[in-house]
């Protein structure tokens, strides 16, 4: 008789391969710079920006989304769909950063 | 009507930048905190007149950033001063950017609505971009101090920055 963890690796193994699990994505925000500057992220990561300025600065996708990020604070977003954008500070636009989204 | 005070600012900037050549004319640490220093707390300044004055949302929005952002650029030069203990100096280009500032900002008191708006926000533009090539080809380069002129560097960023995002307000009161 099969155990029940025996169980769950047939059945994802019948299944193909396993979801990826999600992951989180950290960019550092220093003296006004995303770094890294260019992101890869697959659908229902997180993406994670850093904040260790004393600035606020925001992560912006012009008429898509926003994400604020306050001073030596840290602030997420979950991508849900593929993309490939460029994203900005819309306090500071000198500030720019890429991202792009595959699927899973 | 802020163009005169602007070019009365970029000859005070060529005023200043002129002795160049003489290495000993370079401004000294003290006297680049308080240039620095000063350019700060007059965006402030002018950034509380538009508060007081302006109704759009934009305009206040961006007017909030600039109150924001240069206080605490202030505040880590404050900081930074005191741990080198320098004493801000007072000078002439502190002196002089100080006056042009009064002066628009008698000019913009006068203006109403979206005139005001328009008026002060095409003047953050040019003050943005005056303070900038003031931090590039004179404040940086003269700083002897590394903490100094790195600071200062993050301030052309953020000097930067806001110049951008004046120039996209201006655009959206069109
Ligand atoms: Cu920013």
């Amino acid at each position: 008789m099969m155990s029940r963890r025996n169980l769950g690796v047939a059945l994802a193994l019948a299944m193909g391969a396993a979801p990826a699990k999600a992951d989180t994505i950290e960019v550092t925000i220093e003296k006004l710079v995303f770094s890294p500057a260019k992101i890869e992220a697959k659908v229902g990561d997180t993406i994670r920006w850093v904040n260790k300025d004393v600035f606020a600065h925001t992560a912006t996708v012009n008429g898509a989304w926003e994400v604020m990020i306050s001073p030596k604070k840290a602030a997420s977003l979950t991508v849900k769909k593929a993309e490939s954008v460029d994203y900005f500070c819309r306090f500071h636009p000198n500030m720019r950063g890429h991202l792009t989204v595959t699927s899973p | 009507m802020f163009i005169r005070s602007t070019t009365a600012l970029a000859a005070v900037f060529l005023l200043s930048a002129a002795p160049l050549s003489q290495a000993a004319d370079k401004p000294t640490d003290p006297q680049i905190a308080h240039i620095a220093y000063t350019a700060g707390v007059l965006d402030v300044e002018a950034a509380k007149q538009a508060l007081k004055k302006s109704k759009n949302k934009e305009v206040v929005d961006f007017a909030k950033d600039m109150v924001r952002d240069h206080e605490a650029v202030n505040k880590q030069a404050l900081d930074l001063v005191k741990k080198l203990k320098v004493t801000p100096e007072d000078n002439p280009t502190s002196k002089a950017l100080t006056k042009a500032a009064a002066e628009e900002r008698a000019k913009l008191a006068k203006l109403k609505g979206a005139a005001f708006d328009k008026a002060y926000v095409a003047s953050e533009v040019a003050y943005h971009k005056q303070v900038n090539g003031a931090l590039e080809t004179l404040l940086i380069p003269s700083a002897s101090n590394a903490e100094l002129k790195s600071l200062l560097e993050t301030g052309l960023k953020i000097f930067q920055g806001h110049e951008q995002h004046a120039e996209h307000v201006a655009g959206m009161l069109k």
